[in-house]
């Protein structure tokens, strides 16, 4: 079954040094396999946070083993993660992070123009269909600050789609949303799953949500529980 | 794909805040406006003051100096040969001003594929008469078409028709100097006594000015022939022979070459007129010192203006990053956005450089020294629009570069964490 792994991580140890030297992480393991929804709860300060940026492969400084897709991280340069976070990784973060000098549209259609794998044309018409299924194709051509949160997050939830990753990360992305929007957003989680087997990593404190993954890691103090 | 989607994101960013783009630009536009209206109005009054002197100057020179000869009988003799021989009160013999076998040596000089022009040139002394006053001059015989054509001998005539010294026999062009001396003007008749004695009379056919007093004051020209007879010589002697070259930095080489190959003097322009480059050389420092001095104004304007746009935009650098844009493509879009300020102000400011200097040469400026010139000399070069639009985007793509570097370095991490 290695050849499903998503994403390893062996023996993931992390400090911070700032004020005085802290482990934030410690010895952590965890594969997630393709098609499988994970959620990593705790309190705050846990350092779920710490280890959902290592494992999207932001953060490099760390100790311990990490594959992508089968493939080692630790020896690849800026440029080279900077790839695999393009082709494999989408993300959603609480805040929602758009350009607000582009449209919806454009947002969305980004890191497909980065990928390059698909003509311009191609793009924009999988960036409306995503759109058009979160419902929100209408404001295509809104710039994106002009949004409401819900709004914004899908548009965020789009433009994570657009490069087909392996595996979707997000950090606590219904923790500025009221439950109406959370609960679309956890509907539209559960579809991509269940029909394009892709898999997701969401970092939350929301006990509800967390429920309604496949599994559910549990950290305190730097370790799983 | 991926330089024109960074581009465009420097694009999209650029618009965002046009306002600030403007007004850094438009210190890089006032920049290279001054630079092309300094450089192109000092080099015009460069140019203007050279030609003054050099344009009626040839590139070389050859003629025969009247020099005491190098070797005196003395050296010859063999008995005295280990000794040192002291000689005191040397003259010059009595040789000649002619050039001797000038027609082979003008020959020559045509075929020569470095030369321009060659125009043989005879000078007589004379005497202008005025009444019983007798004015000191001196009567430069000239190939009239050649000096036309290659020495701007037309810039210079203020009165009456240089070709009319071909046409009319015994015709003489005057200087403006002698003119108002001996109260005379196109169509008059004046005398002259050549060094040998003899009077003649000169049909003026025209005045010169050069704006040199000691020139206007004293020279005169003829047609070769009319100079010849003046001092009733043949149609072979003259006493300087002209040269202009293509190129004005091989002259004082051919001069040596030329003193070697025809045993006569060489006179380069380089040594004859060593003043002007110098001069030159100075005004040409000051233009360009004070330009870069203001296009480094500008660059600190597009470093701030960028240094604000990189915090202002650090979520944006990090959602990039994030998304899988590398550090190098954000170091790309900064750059990008630096040099799109540096190209549009440069060009801008190249258009408004020409649309000053244009009203600087619509200004009067007449002066009796220069005939030929009424507005203010300017000097329209491609080269240094070219120069202009080069410096700006240097100046743009340092003064983007540290503020790129920064922002290509952001760590997402530490935005996102930092929400």
């Amino acid at each position: 079954m290695s050849s499903e792994n998503v994403i390893e991580a062996k023996g993931i140890t992390k400090y911070f040094y700032d004020p005085v030297k802290f482990r934030v992480i410690e010895n952590i393991s965890l594969t997630i396999q393709k098609g499988e929804f994970v959620s990593i709860t705790g309190k705050s300060g846990c350092g779920k946070s710490t280890l959902l940026y290592i494992l999207s492969t932001m953060d490099t400084v760390f100790e311990g083993e990490l594959f992508i897709n089968n493939q080692s991280m630790n020896n690849f340069s800026e440029p080279q993660l900077a790839k695999v976070r393009n082709e494999n990784i989408g993300f959603v973060f609480q805040f929602h992070y758009l350009l607000q000098e582009f449209t919806v549209l454009r947002n969305v259609m980004l890191p497909g123009l980065k990928f390059g794998k698909y003509s311009e044309k191609e793009i924009e018409q999988k960036a409306m269909d995503h759109l058009r299924t979160l419902g929100i194709a209408d404001q295509a051509h809104k710039k994106a600050n002009l949004l409401s949160g819900g709004q914004k997050q899908r548009v965020a939830i789009a433009r994570a789609l657009i490069n087909d990753p392996l595996l979707i990360m997000g950090d606590e992305p219904t923790g500025n949303l009221d439950s109406k929007n959370s609960d679309i957003v956890m509907e539209i989680f559960k579809e991509i799953v269940s029909l394009k087997k892709q898999s997701l990593l969401i970092v939350t404190h929301d006990e509800d949500f967390a429920k309604k993954t496949d599994r559910i890691i549990r950290m305190d103090d730097g370790k799983i529980v | 794909m991926k330089v024109p989607l960074t581009l465009e994101i420097s694009q999209t960013l650029l618009l965002a805040r046009l306002k600030q783009s403007i007004v850094a630009a438009a210190g890089v536009t006032f920049g290279i406006a001054m630079f092309i209206t300094l450089v192109s109005f000092m080099t015009g009054l460069n140019k203007m003051l050279d030609n003054l002197i050099l344009n009626r100057t040839p590139h070389i020179r050859l003629y025969n100096a009247i020099t005491p000869s190098s070797s005196q009988p003395i050296q010859k003799v063999i008995e005295f040969e280990e000794s040192l021989n002291g000689i005191s009160s040397i003259k010059p013999s009595d040789s000649r001003n002619e050039i001797y076998n000038s027609i082979p040596i003008l020959q020559y000089l045509r075929n020569d594929p470095r030369v321009i022009a060659v125009a043989p040139k005879v000078a007589a002394q004379v005497f202008y008469n005025i009444g019983s006053i007798d004015l000191n001059g001196l009567v430069n015989g000239i190939d009239v078409k050649e000096e036309l054509r290659s020495f701007s001998f037309k810039d210079y005539i203020i009165a009456g028709d240089a070709m009319d010294l071909d046409r009319v026999s015994n015709s003489i062009i005057i200087g403006k100097g002698v003119a108002d001396k001996m109260l005379t003007n196109v169509g008059e008749i004046i005398r002259v006594t050549t060094a040998k004695g003899d009077q003649v009379s000169l049909k003026v056919v025209g005045v010169f000015q050069l704006g040199l007093a000691a020139v206007d004051d004293v020279q005169s020209y003829a047609s070769l022939s009319t100079t010849q007879k003046l001092l009733g010589k043949t149609a072979s002697y003259y006493t300087d022979i002209q040269v202009k070259l293509t190129d004005i930095k091989l002259a004082p080489g051919m001069a040596r070459e030329y003193a070697k190959i025809f045993n006569v003097d060489a006179e380069d322009i380089q040594s004859a007129n060593a003043q002007f480059e110098s001069g030159t050389k100075v005004r040409n420092i000051i233009t360009y010192a004070v330009s870069i001095t203001l296009l480094i104004v500008a660059g600190f304007g597009i470093y701030n203006i960028l240094n604000m746009m990189i915090y202002e935009k650090m979520d944006s650098i990090a959602i990039l990053k994030a998304t899988g844009f590398s550090g190098k493509d954000i170091r790309k879009i900064f750059i990008n956005l630096s040099l799109i300020i540096g190209g549009v102000g440069g060009l801008a400011g190249l258009i408004l450089g020409l649309i000053f200097t244009l009203f600087i040469d619509q200004i009067p400026f007449n002066t009796a020294a220069l005939p030929a010139i009424h507005t203010y000399p300017i000097n329209y070069n491609i080269n240094y629009y070219l120069i202009g639009i080069v410096f700006s985007l240097i100046t743009t793509y340092i003064a983007g570069h540290f503020p790129s570097v920064k922002a290509g370095k952001v760590d997402p991490v530490d935005i996102i964490r930092g929400k």
